[in-house]
């Protein structure tokens, strides 16, 4: 499975939403109605899948599936 | 002006039912509640049966999301909740929703939600710890989810008062309406204990009857028999109004709540006081509380627990009250049907008590075989029965010395 295709299922899962909501601009916040506690969770799940911390600073960051995905590719030493 | 409270609706889930009707239905069929324990592996605990919840699909009340985050103690809260306002009809909108309130006990909170966090805090550190775990465990967020879900901008709270949770929170919700600080609450209690904890911790305090090998036959209020309470799941919550306005909108009232009764044994942590004299003063304070003489009584939903001390000591204490006339109430125990649901309990019991009065039939006290030394009233043995009742009492207790009763009588103009 792809960074993207796991992404997406753990944002499926955590979130509630459908896949077809999890275009790349889709923002956690804005449009797949996360709160900031969805998202302390989703970060967490992401680190546990791939293996990797993001601080609190760099997790201000990730807004949108986009930024979450190259943020992992680029943890992982992938470009996007 | 004197303000009266009426009850327009009511919500529970519980081990021998998901609505009011399965449930009343239930009772008065004298049908047990109590199965062996399916939530864990109790292999090593010394008690094995609880009274669980069956069929309940928390989906039909909550998204996944809210189900994840929840502990079992709120979603059972949001479940009684939605039927009870659904019962009652009451619109909640931008003219009353500051007058709405919202008062739901617990005695434990989310317990299953601090066993399952701290085995991930063990095993793999505190970053991993879940951030739902704290809104899950607290015990008022019952009452807080309730509030956020209906936009219930009244008065909120949520006593932690043991076994006696959810009728405190009834009684407070009542005087807060009676008072003029809310028009109407959703009112009562849940509980969501039957962990491996929860077992662990009553059953070391040898609270709690091992009558492994006959689940159904193991809370036996007032028998000789009893060896202690059998766990029980999930509440009862209702909905409380003031009288003029819940007429004003056509509402269908099942009865009035007219007295509450709160007081403390100042005595020991979990044993009731000798003739259990708190327990009869709360039911005196709750009887006066609205004036009403004991004789105006005719069935008092009992705490009956089954411990060997509570029954004789409750027994003891309506025969204080009552006098002459507690050889004429009917006195039955829900508990031995549905287990003892501790916060719970007193929502449930509640609705009991009004149903009673509603539909002038009292539900059994199941498991009486042979009636215990000093247990010696009409607790309405294996078999409901019909009768006319104008007022009940609703008596809980609780670890900690709390005694709570309530006073619903028929609703007359």
């Amino acid at each position: 499975m792809s960074i993207e295709e796991k992404v997406i299922e753990i944002i499926v899962e955590q979130l509630d939403v459908t896949r077809e909501e999890c275009v790349p601009e889709a923002s956690f916040i804005e449009d797949l109605g996360a709160d900031s506690l969805d998202l302390v969770e989703l970060i967490m799940a992401m680190e546990e899948n791939f293996g990797i911390e993001i601080s609190d600073e760099e997790l201000q960051k990730i807004r949108t599936i986009k930024d979450a995905i190259n943020y992992i590719k680029g943890k992982k030493g992938l470009a996007s | 002006m004197d303000r009266r409270v009426v009850i327009t609706g009511m919500g529970t889930v519980n081990p021998v039912g998901n609505s009011v009707d399965e449930t009343w239905a239930a009772l008065c069929a004298g049908k047990s509640g109590i199965g062996p324990i399916t939530k864990f592996d109790p292999v090593h605990h010394a008690t094995k049966i609880a009274g669980e919840l069956k069929n309940f699909n928390p989906l039909e009340f909550v998204d996944k999301k809210e189900l994840r985050r929840n502990d079992e103690f709120i979603v059972y809260a949001l479940a009684c909740a939605e039927m009870a306002i659904k019962d009652s009809g009451l619109a909640i909108d931008e003219d009353n929703t500051e007058r709405v309130g919202t008062i739901i006990g617990s005695g434990i909170g989310g317990v299953k939600t601090i066993e399952r966090e701290h085995t991930v805090l063990e095993q793999s550190g505190p970053r991993r710890v879940s951030p739902f775990t704290i809104p899950a465990v607290l015990p008022n967020l019952a009452a807080g989810q309730v509030s956020i879900r209906y936009r219930a901008k009244g008065p909120i709270s949520c006593p932690v008062t043991a076994c006696a949770a959810g009728t405190s929170a009834i009684g407070m919700a009542f005087r807060l309406i009676k008072d003029g600080y809310a028009d109407a609450m959703f009112a009562g209690g849940v509980e969501a204990a039957i962990t491996p904890f929860g077992v662990a911790g009553f059953n070391v305090m040898r609270a709690l009857s091992t009558r492994n090998d006959q689940p159904e036959k193991a809370s036996r209020p007032f028998d000789r028999d009893r060896d202690g309470f059998v766990m029980g799941e999930g509440g009862g919550i209702v909905i409380l109004e003031e009288l003029t306005l819940a007429r004003r909108r056509g509402a269908r009232i099942y009865a009035e709540i007219c007295g509450f009764g709160c007081t403390s044994d100042a005595y020991h942590m979990a044993a009731p006081p000798p003739g259990h004299e708190g327990a009869a003063r709360s039911m005196e304070v709750a009887l006066r509380s609205c004036g009403m003489e004991p004789s105006a009584i005719g069935y008092i939903n009992a705490h009956g627990t089954a411990t060997p001390i509570n029954d004789v000591y409750e027994t003891q204490a309506i025969k204080r009250v009552f006098g002459e006339h507690s050889r004429k109430l009917a006195v039955s125990s829900t508990k031995s049907m549905t287990g003892h649901m501790l916060g719970g309990a007193g929502g449930l019991e509640a609705i009991v008590a009004v149903k009673a009065i509603c539909e002038g039939v009292v539900p059994p006290t199941i498991n009486l075989d042979n009636p215990d030394e000093g247990c010696d009233l009409d607790y309405v043995p294996h078999r409901a029965k019909e009768m006319k009742i104008e007022a009940a009492l609703s008596n809980t207790f609780g670890f900690g010395g709390v005694n709570a009763v309530l006073v619903f009588r028929k609703f007359k103009d």
